[in-house]
């Protein structure tokens, strides 16, 4: 039991940390603001999920357990709203532009 | 070596190089930065002998993972940085509203406004 | 524990990488982002030198608070740093004086006296008086009691010195640095979401610093932020600064301090002295009256001098 309990825990956190892997790539490697934030939001939001979810089984206690789900869901508000506002503050000249860029064949 | 002598390795780095932006950086808002990076380092020392003297009790059995003492200043010491940037941080913005400059040089060229009848 | 070593020296790096970013970057908006998670890097040191009461004021008021002033200061300034500043010469001289500085410290923090002298022995043996378990409560409240005392009052002249730098028309307006925001829906509701749970974490950190990690500044810092919160999705008003209310509450935890340690010299035979059973209520007396002022006063320090609103 304990075996499946350990093994899921290195799955699970071994995933999340190659999220942030890719979300990482994304913000160095996307063209743009827009596109970087998307990678961010997404990869971070789903890799400290995933990241929290392996290690449930390993704490102690109920209370402990709540605490580390507490603490994603506070980075999800948290990261949600700086998402949106990062992308209120993009010049719309730079959205565009990265429009045109994206529809180019 | 142990992890404790390279973080008092890397406060006293932090230190010189905070010591370098605080004189070399024309800009008010980057020596702000940069004092503040002298202050992290100097707490990060204290942070250094906090643990030793922890370690070393801990050798003995104690059950103490590091010196209360030294930490306890270090709290009070960031509350207090805190406090001096937050003042620096207004001057410099009163600075800026007075004279549209962000830089102690004598000679700078001024910055945007431009003040009235006479070239930059 | 075999990680251990190479976490260290990952952390260390990135501490001495973001520090040459934060004096090396062109932008002043990009060197205070430098220097924002600079000080949750930081927070890391802190907990891997088992400080854990230094990381969390560390992330809460070196990170957090000072970011959020640094990065409205540099709102307000061109965006990129002012140019001259010292010639070549000059510079290479700094830097070889600011090596020997460094070389020299390194020097101290690699020839420091075996075993280290420690005052923890000393703290474990007069903690149980108290009747805190939290050491570092213990050290700031019981037995260093002078420099905390000291060190809140600091904060009302720091207070009164960002205050006196307003125009003199602006004087008894509210204070002007923390403009609210265009109105955003998410902003809102994050204003409106977190803060009951910032309230509950804060009063906790307070409640549990007197046996576990914590205290009153890391309270405190966490109450101001969900202030500033608000304030900035413009969910409320500051105070304006000639308010009595809150000048009462800005002074009432230092008031209090010092009262209890007057009534030391005659219930306990020293100034700032507990008397012997009663130390820990009068201690989390302290924590309470003077992490509201605290609270207000970093609050307040953040949201600078009065303006006048256009």
């Amino acid at each position: 039991m304990s075996l499946a309990l350990d093994l899921f825990t290195i799955m699970s956190v071994a995933l999340g940390a190659l999220f942030f892997l890719a979300g990482t790539v994304g913000l160095l490697r996307f063209p743009d603001t827009l596109t970087r934030l998307h990678a961010l939001t997404k990869a971070d939001n789903l890799g400290l999920g995933l990241i929290v979810l392996g290690l449930l089984p390993q704490v102690g206690s109920v209370v402990a357990g709540l605490g580390l789900i507490a603490v994603w869901l506070l980075a999800l508000l948290a990261g949600a709203t700086v998402g949106q506002l990062l992308a209120g503050a993009v010049p719309p000249s730079e959205s565009r532009q990265s429009h045109r860029e994206g529809s180019r064949p | 070596m142990s992890g404790t002598t390279l973080f008092g390795l890397c406060g006293a780095a932090l230190v010189g190089l905070g010591l370098y932006g605080l004189i070399c950086h024309p800009g008010v808002l980057r020596k702000i930065l940069a004092f503040n990076l002298i202050g992290s380092g100097v707490f990060l020392l204290f942070g250094v002998i906090a643990k030793r003297g922890g370690g070393a009790l801990a050798a003995a059995g104690a059950g103490v993972d590091g010196d209360p003492v030294p930490q306890a200043l270090v709290i009070t010491g960031l509350v207090v940085a805190f406090a001096a940037t937050a003042i620096a941080v207004a001057l410099l913005l009163r600075l800026v509203e007075l004279g549209g400059r962000d830089t102690l040089e004598d000679e700078a060229p001024r910055r945007a406004p431009p003040p009235p009848g006479r070239r930059s | 524990m075999s990680m251990a070593p190479a976490v260290d020296a990952g952390l260390a790096l990135l501490i001495l990488g973001l520090g040459l970013w934060i004096i090396a970057a062109r932008s002043n908006f990009a060197a205070v982002v430098g220097f924002m998670t600079y000080g949750l890097m930081l927070a890391l040191v802190w907990v891997r030198l088992t400080a854990v009461d230094v990381a969390m004021t560390e992330a809460a008021l070196g990170a957090g608070l000072t970011g959020v002033l640094l990065l409205g200061a540099a709102a307000r300034l061109p965006a990129e740093a002012p140019g001259g500043g010292p010639g070549a010469g000059l510079r290479v001289l700094v830097a070889v004086l600011c090596v020997g500085v460094a070389a020299a410290l390194a020097g101290v923090v690699l020839s420091l006296p075996e075993p280290a002298p420690s005052l923890a022995p000393l703290v474990a043996e007069n903690l149980p008086p108290t009747g805190v378990k939290n050491p570092v409560t213990g050290v700031l409240l019981a037995h260093r009691a002078i420099d905390t005392l000291l060190e809140t009052v600091v904060l009302i002249p720091a207070l009164i010195g960002v205050w006196a730098l307003a125009a003199d028309r602006a004087w008894g307006a509210r204070p002007g640095a923390l403009t609210p925001r265009p109105s955003s829906s998410s902003l809102t509701l994050l204003a409106q979401v977190l803060p009951p749970f910032g309230i509950l974490v804060g009063v906790h950190l307070v409640w549990a610093g007197a046996d576990e990690p914590g205290g009153k500044f890391q309270g405190a810092a966490v109450l101001a932020a969900m202030w500033v919160l608000v304030v900035m999705a413009g969910l409320a008003d500051l105070p304006k600064v000639t308010n009595r209310l809150m000048r009462y509450t800005l002074v009432l935890g230092p008031l209090v301090f010092v009262a209890i340690g007057l009534a030391g010299i005659w219930t306990a035979g020293a100034f700032l002295a507990l008397p012997a059973g009663y130390a820990k209520p009068l201690i989390v007396l302290i924590e309470v009256v003077l992490t509201l002022s605290v609270a207000l006063m970093l609050g307040l320090l953040l949201a600078g001098p009065p303006k006048e609103r256009a």
